[in-house]
């Protein structure tokens, strides 16, 4: 199933298909191994309901939700 | 001899810090990169005296959207260091590698420290060394910085690359449609690249990437950029995909196959097992805000309460004697009276009086630098986020905010660790709204001496006052001055680590240098000017009095300005001017010129001065108005320019006016 990363709920993850937005926003995160075809998985979800926490190349990243909503993942079942 | 120049270069929680004190020892100097405020760390390498090794900010790439990123390219491609020592951590290999690709671009000679290894192997997990450098073409030494393994050999590496003076051996990473599109356009700007002094290869990555300073450096012809254009837009057709993605995953993708042929991961490793175990309550849904508060509260306790205090009290007690003994010696050697007035109760005053302070500001910092190294602050950061970023700041300038309510000193000195220069400014600017512990005397005057049964009340509206003011002004500034865009909130958790007494250490002992020198030379000047317009008339006489004296004269020429607040008593405005060099000389300033030595002949002198609706609004201007002497001058130091600094507390000072203004005029129609 296709959806945006900020949809994903903890403990499950997915698949990188596309990197979206533009300028710094968007080099940060292809700098930061956001690029298509990584696995990624969404872990937890901030006590104020944003931003996320991600697990992706081996550690641990934070986004906000908005940021997330560029980026769309192939949900896979569990990841870990 | 010789000076040889070497780069440390890293990403962000790599043990880059730990390294380059391990590499150093204790001879560091810290200075700025020309024209930002990024911190430049210098140190001779021991065993190896003629070099010297520059610390580079910690960085993810090199993309040119941060000031760090471009010191960096700048400071390599510019400086020409002998060689890049090169921080990879070993547990996180795939994300560190992206920038050593980079980094290998720049054509310097370059050496790859794998730092944690030893956490690689006790994970159960291996890195084949040998194997990736034969890859990389470049000497990789294993090296664990927090148990000082493998720095001795990393050290002779270091010295062997570094003589040989030779340029980097180019490795050929890149495949299929990028090879072509860079190698094509690494020929049309070849001459344009040797006369802006960059080399070719990265220039054209960098052009292929769309990268704007560099399309301006290299001075192209129309004709050529249409031409890159082009190239570059067949390369995108082919691929299906953008070129800024196209590079990066490409160099994500060589680094996949380096991985999979030499690094043998079997395991997550164990550092962050055990941070998700941490994090299950720091982050906590429900306890992640209520322990974050408790431990500040702990910190705030201990800082102002048991050991910073305790240390304050003692200081204190230890300046008072020096000075009277001082007092003591320059009374025996029968100097003149004004002389002796100005060393005692000009310099040594007004010096001690901020020297006192030193002890919670060590404190302060041994408790932040704890929170930093562990990797705590990115958890503030991670649960603070939502609430700051109404206000156009991020997670990360939370921390700053919450250290001015114990001093503006160490709070704004604290700044340095936000990423994005926007948020530093902005928070720079808020910041000493939040009340400090000086102000604290000054509400105690007050209240028992107008409002001895609200106190708390008091209290509470004054600090609800600060903090309000500090939220409108975010939101004010957020619209005017700082409208840019702000760096995105793309932030790394990392695997919690025990802190290394060895950083902690300097680092308190680098804050505490930096605030001796500030009270040595600011506030020493201050404290002469301050004693010597409330000593002398304006006929340059020795006054008794010092209601004759300049100060007293500047105090009732300023009085007509404050008049509209409520307090045109000429004491009023002179206490507001010194408590300029430290806020607790308002209160020294205001019993002196009463000429009261007890708390309650000082209450019943205030009720003379103010009534109790401009005794608020007095408190009102207090806690808003421009900062302390030394607060003011880590403002200059950190926004690194004077202009900015005086525009700063010009800006504060204007809402501490308006707001006391308000206040009097309302308060005086209603009471």
């Amino acid at each position: 199933m296709m959806t945006t990363l900020d949809k994903i709920r903890p403990g499950m993850g997915g698949i990188i298909q596309s990197v979206g937005g533009q300028g710094a926003l968007r080099r940060r995160l292809l700098d930061m191994g956001l690029t298509p075809k990584t696995k990624i998985q969404v872990t937890k979800i901030a006590p104020m309901g944003d931003p996320m926490e991600l697990y992706l190349r081996g550690y641990v990243l934070t986004l906000r939700l908005q940021d997330a909503a560029e980026i769309e993942v192939l949900v896979e079942e569990e990841m870990l | 001899m010789s000076e040889v120049l070497i780069a440390l270069a890293g990403n962000q929680n790599c043990g880059k810090t730990t390294l380059f004190n391990r590499l150093t020892g204790s001879n560091q100097h810290v200075g700025n990169f020309p024209g930002v405020t990024v911190e430049k760390k210098m140190g001779a390498i021991k065993n190896f005296k003629e070099a010297t090794l520059v610390d580079l900010p910690g960085i993810y790439s090199l993309s040119p959207y941060t000031s760090e990123e471009v010191v960096t390219r700048d400071f390599i491609l510019k400086d020409h260091p002998a060689l890049i020592v090169n921080i990879v951590d070993a547990t996180n290999i795939e994300r560190n590698l992206y920038l050593s690709l980079q980094l290998m671009e720049l054509k310097t000679p370059m050496v790859i420290a794998l730092n944690m290894m030893d956490e690689v192997t006790a994970s159960g997990n291996s890195i084949d060394v040998e194997k990736l450098s034969k890859h990389l073409q470049i000497p990789i030494v294993p090296i664990s910085a927090s148990k000082n393994e493998g720095i001795n050999d990393l050290i002779s590496v270091i010295k062997k690359e570094a003589r040989k003076h030779q340029e980097a051996i180019h490795l050929d990473f890149c495949k299929g449609e990028v090879h072509r599109a860079i190698h094509s356009i690494a020929h049309i700007i070849e001459d344009h690249a040797q006369i802006a002094d960059y080399p070719t290869r990265f220039a054209a990555t960098k052009l292929v990437e769309g990268d704007e300073p560099m399309q301006r450096a290299l001075h192209l012809h129309q004709d050529d950029l249409d031409i890159i254009e082009k190239i570059v837009k067949s390369m995108e057709d082919a691929l299906g995909t953008d070129r800024e993605a196209a590079l990066a995953d490409m160099r994500y993708s060589y680094i996949e196959e380096l991985v999979k042929d030499c690094v043998v991961k079997n395991h997550r490793s164990q550092g962050l097992k055990r941070s998700q175990r941490i994090d299950r309550l720091l982050t906590h849904k429900y306890l992640g805000i209520p322990v974050f508060i408790l431990i500040m509260l702990m910190i705030f306790y201990l800082t102002f309460g048991p050991i910073g205090g305790t240390l304050q009290g003692l200081l204190e007690e230890g300046i008072d004697i020096a000075v009277h003994a001082l007092s003591t010696l320059l009374l025996q050697l029968h100097v003149s009276s004004w002389l002796h007035a100005l060393v005692i109760d000009g310099i040594c005053n007004g010096v001690g009086s901020v020297l006192s302070f030193l002890p919670v500001i060590v404190t302060l910092f041994f408790f932040l630098s704890l929170l930093e190294d562990s990797g705590y602050m990115a958890r503030v950061a991670f649960v603070m986020d939502k609430a700051l970023r109404k206000l156009g700041l991020s997670g990360r300038s939370f921390v700053p905010m919450l250290i001015g309510f114990g001093c503006s000193v160490p709070a704004i000195m604290s700044t340095r660790a936000l990423s994005s220069d926007r948020d530093r400014k902005m928070t720079i600017v808020v910041t000493p709204f939040m009340s400090c512990s000086a102000k604290l005397p000054i509400y105690g005057m007050i209240t028992a001496a107008f409002f001895p049964e609200h106190t708390a009340l008091i209290l509470i509206s004054v600090y609800l006052i600060g903090i309000l003011v500090a939220i409108l002004s975010a939101l004010l500034l957020k619209r005017t001055v700082f409208q840019g865009e702000s760096v995105p909130f793309v932030l790394e958790l990392p695997a919690y680590r025990i802190p290394s007494a060895k950083s902690v250490i300097l680092h308190m002992w680098e804050k505490a240098k930096d605030f001796l020198r500030k009270a040595f030379t600011i506030i020493f000047v201050a404290s002469i000017i301050i004693w010597f317009l409330q000593s002398f008339d304006f006929a340059f006489n020795f006054v008794e009095d010092s209601s004759t004296s300049m100060l007293a004269n500047i105090g009732t020429w300023i009085s007509h300005i404050f008049a509209p607040l409520g307090f045109e008593d000429w004491r009023a405005s002179t206490a507001l001017v010194t408590g300029i060099t430290a806020k607790e000389s308002v209160v020294s300033t205001l019993s002196v010129l009463t000429n009261t030595t007890s708390d309650a002949g000082l209450s019943s002198a205030l009720q003379t001065i103010f009534s109790p609706v401009s005794a608020f609004a007095f408190l009102c201007f207090t806690v808003l108005y421009m900062p302390c002497v030394a607060a003011f001058a880590a403002t200059k130091r950190e926004l690194g320019s004077m202009r900015q600094a005086l525009a700063t507390v010009a800006y504060q000072t204007g809402v501490a006016y308006v707001v006391a203004l308000v206040v009097y005029q309302i308060g005086s129609m209603l009471f």
